[in-house]
């Protein structure tokens, strides 16, 4: 394999972020350039497919591994994918597209540097989602929060400054201990390297104090109680296309972090550090559910909801179970899905009523039959209904979590309850009930372009649902043998879809 | 007989100093023509330091002038950022009505001051030059005479250096007395002992030379001295007496001192973390933007000096890399503020920047670019200056200033966003002129791109300063 593909999926949302800056216009309001964004997005999307389908799904080594010389003598530039981060990277490369064909509606002013915006950024997401080098996961880790400040700021609601600056300073204070740890593994084990720190391993006694770091950092991102103040705020201001980013993509950062770098270069910490990731995890999962039925804007609402599913995200990883990790990639995968599409349903009635809070909408059913369905997939996504996506993830990681500890796969599935009850409670106060708003009357069903989006997403969430086998087979390998690698698990594994 | 050729370009430049005042005075109406043959000649200096026989690494005048690696890099580095800084700024210098012959003179004078310190090995060889550049820079620094706020930063400046040339002063007197020499190499061959006296000497010296790059808490001058002098003199001392004053200090700290480490390390400990968290502090608060750069190349300082409180050959290196990228962010700053003219008039105010981008998309876009880097976010120049730094600093242990400093560049993120807001975020104003001359244009581009494209290929400029050893 000698055609880069890595390097050319990371570089070509570039290339057409640095075309859309230089080539002008023939109209003022640079409609075109919408077009070659959502090209460039689409090769892409369709780039990664075909990686997805000659990626050899039963080796356990990193694929299409490209390496070279970038800082001489210390860091080289490492990309490749395995099992888990190729899903990611499709996750990112699917919903990209989607995002842009969204600002149709949502962004009126600034349309070039926004889609340049969207393309630079999604060149860091997949920068993060396939780099084998620290130092080199570092600087795209990094590099997205400029892309995303810009996103929230420039075109984000009224106390969009406010959200923009917390998001960049507490996502950055978070992660410059991540660096100290990273230049102190450089020193401790003379490498950068992921592959080659998976077979040197970390000294035991160095490891609390690294993981603390690392964790400080994906902490934050991911995010989990109590520094997830920032995304509320964030998802509330931000554009539709900049909250569905946030929650489907830059959120998965942190949980793909805690498996490659956490689990995978930690594993003694891990272990002496899985009581506090559970209790966290679980006060996020029911403190956060309850914060979310009490809330009366729809962004926020979901945003607390992500939350708590960022919760299962967490606590199924440090399960450090077969499954546990299992349900926790698909429940990413899921959640980047359908948290995506409920932020383009909130976009799809905010366009068109300029309010979020809830009492404001009520009987949608009548007038808008076509955004009922599809916002009632999205919410039966949410709370985990079999047969849809959200399901599955779930699933898996209250399996992994009861066989650990059943006092907190208890708790955590009173967590799922609670889930259905806010979802089902949002659900019934904007579809159901009496149209009391007049302005509501005027409301226009799903328009096109609308349609295709919201489809498109239905689709794979219900797909998966039924079907979970495709990406359940594509991380099985890589898990088994991190479990392995790492001795993080000596019972016996239940081989799953069998 | 000397080897005279080793100082062919101090000797070009002394002449053309001396040639240019006569022709300026004797020439009426000549101030443009001496600043662009000025410029040329700094040109011309360039290619002589870059034609300098590489291989001998020699020192003249009974070795109290040295032409190694590291002067050598540095003088490059001096007569590039003149040579931009002379590009940059021609056009302000015009419309502030500051264009007279002795301008471009008195900088020739303060950089031939600076190669002299970057070469001196001897304690009155660098005496000498670093008087020969404070000299030239208190008259630039009040060059816009009509103007107050320059006549008192020109004052201000004088009196305070003047103060922290007699204790640098005192310093080697008491560094003398204690080693019997002046000798840079000599001193630490007699210095095998710790005496008190050498200990006051060494702070003193330090203290004097903190001043020179405005490390806290010697720094009160550079605001005031930064916001007064006009913007094409304020340009010139964030960028060029910090070369030459770094240099000295890496000189001093590891050639005579070098085996005194445990008697310094812990001063330059302490001015780094107070450069780096005042620095970011101080700056939050501000409203003019020359004031505002003040206070971020004290903190910038700061991240230099922590590289070299390593004492390693690394952390040396380290510094050497932090300062070089520091120059290209501040170069592409001030080319940004000398392109806010309007009606012949510049502004300076944060608050002018209001809304900038949607009038002004490729200037705010620079700006962005130059602040995320001067705030260390990756993947832009500015991080990997902080990286190397923090590479070196960990390698010796110093877990607490390399934490320190990073929970500085968070601070210090907040007001370089504060602005990146304001460009970004705000209304619009009026509009800025788009009228600007060539060579402008040509050193924002040019810096802009660096700073952007630097971590493409980061090895370069790596390679080339891992080659720098001075010991």
């Amino acid at each position: 394999m000698n055609f880069p593909i890595l390097s050319s999926l990371i570089l070509l949302p570039t290339i057409g972020a640095l075309f859309i800056f230089f080539v002008r216009s023939s109209n003022s309001q640079y409609q075109s350039s919408k077009y070659v964004a959502l090209f460039i997005t689409l090769a892409n999307f369709f780039l990664s497919l075909y990686l997805w389908i000659v990626f050899d799904k039963s080796i356990v080594d990193f694929q299409f591994v490209e390496e070279r010389e970038w800082i001489s003598g210390f860091v080289n530039y490492k990309v490749g994918v395995d099992g888990i981060s190729i899903l990611f990277i499709l996750l990112t490369t699917f919903i990209t597209p989607i995002c842009v064909i969204t600002v149709n509606a949502t962004i009126k002013n600034r349309l070039k540097d926004f889609l340049i915006a969207i393309l630079i950024l999604e060149t860091f997401m997949i920068g993060v989602f396939c780099s084998l080098d620290l130092v080199v996961f570092y600087l795209f880790f990094e590099a997205g929060l400029i892309p995303m400040f810009l996103i929230i700021g420039i075109w984000g609601g009224e106390r969009r400054v406010y959200s923009a600056f917390k998001f960049f300073l507490y996502t950055l204070l978070g992660s410059v201990l991540m660096l100290v740890a990273i230049i102190s593994i450089y020193w401790i084990t003379g490498t950068t390297d992921v592959i080659n720190l998976y077979e040197l391993g970390i000294d035991a006694k160095y490891q609390n104090l690294l993981w603390l770091a690392f964790f400080s950092s994906f902490a934050v991102k991911t995010p989990m109680w109590p520094v997830h103040t920032w995304l509320p705020d964030a998802h509330v201001e931000a554009p539709t296309a900049g909250s569905v980013l946030l929650a489907a993509i830059l959120l998965k950062m942190a949980g793909y972090g805690f498996i490659r770098f956490s689990l995978g270069l930690f594993p003694d910490a891990s272990l002496y550090f899985v009581p506090l990731v559970y209790t966290l995890s679980l006060i996020a999962i029911i403190y956060t559910s309850l914060v979310a039925l009490m809330q009366e804007d729809m962004k926020k609402l979901i945003a607390y909801s992500s939350v708590a599913h960022m919760g299962f995200v967490t606590l199924g990883i440090f399960t450090m179970t077969q499954q546990g990790i299992e349900g926790s990639i698909f429940q990413m995968i899921s959640h980047g899905l359908v948290s995506a599409a409920l932020f383009l349903c909130v976009g799809v009635v905010y366009d068109r009523l300029h309010t979020r809070l809830i009492n404001r909408y009520g009987g949608l059913v009548s007038i808008m039959p076509k955004y009922a369905i599809v916002f009632m997939v999205f919410t039966l996504g949410a709370l985990g209904l079999p047969g849809t996506s959200g399901f599955i993830g779930e699933f898996l990681v209250l399996m992994g979590a009861f066989k650990k500890n059943i006092l907190v796969a208890t708790i955590a599935s009173l967590g799922v309850i609670l889930g259905a009850a806010y979802m089902l409670w949002l659900y019934k106060r904007i579809i159901f009930g009496k149209l009391i708003n007049e302005d509501l009357k005027k409301m226009v069903d799903l328009k096109r372009f609308e349609i295709v989006t919201l489809w498109l997403l239905v689709l794979p969430i219900i797909f998966f649902g039924f079907y979970p086998e495709p990406l359940i087979n594509s991380i099985e390998v890589s898990v088994a043998n991190m479990i392995d690698m790492n001795d993080l698990d000596k019972i016996n594994k239940l081989a799953l879809g069998d | 007989m000397e080897n005279l050729q080793l100082i062919i370009p101090e000797l070009f430049i002394s002449i053309i100093i001396m040639f240019l005042l006569i022709f300026g005075v004797f020439k009426k109406n000549s101030s443009q023509l001496v600043y662009n043959l000025t410029t040329v000649s700094l040109v011309a200096a360039l290619a002589l330091i870059i034609n300098l026989d590489t291989q001998i690494q020699s020192s003249l005048f009974n070795n109290s002038y040295n032409i190694d690696s590291l002067a050598r890099f540095m003088k490059i580095l001096l007569i590039l950022s003149g040579i931009f800084v002379m590009l940059s700024s021609s056009k302000y210098i015009q419309i502030s009505k500051i264009s007279k012959i002795e301008y471009p003179i008195l900088i020739l004078c303060s950089i031939l001051g600076m190669m002299v310190m970057i070469s001196s090995n001897d304690l009155i060889v660098f005496y000498m030059g670093l008087e020969l550049q404070s000299l030239a820079l208190y008259v630039l620094a009040s060059f816009n005479r009509d103007n107050l706020l320059s006549t008192e930063s020109g004052l201000k400046y004088f009196v305070l250096s003047a103060l922290s040339s007699g204790l640098l002063l005192y310093g080697c007197s008491l560094i003398y007395g204690f080693s019997e020499t002046t000798n840079f190499n000599q001193i630490m061959v007699n210095t095998k002992e710790i005496e008190y006296g050498l200990t006051f000497g060494i702070v003193f010296i330090l203290v004097g030379l903190s001043f020179k790059i405005s490390a806290v808490p010697f720094h009160m001058w550079a605001p005031d001295v930064y916001q007064g002098s006009p913007t094409s003199v304020t340009v010139f001392f964030a960028l060029l007496p910090k070369i030459a004053a770094l240099t000295v200090f890496i000189r001093f700290l590891y050639i005579p001192f070098y085996e005194l480490g445990d008697q310094w390390q812990m001063i330059i400990i302490f001015l780094s973390i107070a450069s780096m968290v005042f620095g970011a502090v101080a700056a939050i608060g501000q409203k003019n933007l020359k004031r505002l750069i003040a206070y971020s190349s004290i903190s910038h300082m700061g991240y230099a000096l922590a590289g070299l409180s390593t004492g390693t050959t690394q952390g040396m290196q380290s510094s050497i890399t932090y300062i070089t990228i520091y120059l290209v962010m501040n170069l592409a700053f001030f080319c940004c503020l000398f392109m806010l003219k309007r009606n012949d008039e510049y502004y300076e105010n944060i608050d002018d920047l209001s809304g900038l981008s949607k009038n002004h998309p490729l200037l705010s876009l620079s700006l962005l670019v130059v602040l995320f880097s001067l705030a260390g976010i990756p993947p832009l120049a500015g991080f990997f200056a902080k990286f190397y730094i923090f590479v070196a600093v960990i390698n010796e242990k110093m877990y607490f200033l390399a934490i320190v400093g990073l929970l500085a560049t968070v601070i210090a993120a907040f007001y370089y966003l504060r602005i990146i807001k304001i460009i970004y975020f705000d209304p619009e104003k009026e509009k800025f002129e788009t009228k600007h001359n060539l060579g402008l244009k040509f050193t924002l581009v040019a810096s802009t791109f660096f700073i952007l494209a630097y971590f493409i290929y980061p090895s370069g400029i790596v390679d080339i300063i891992s080659q720098i050893n001075i010991n």
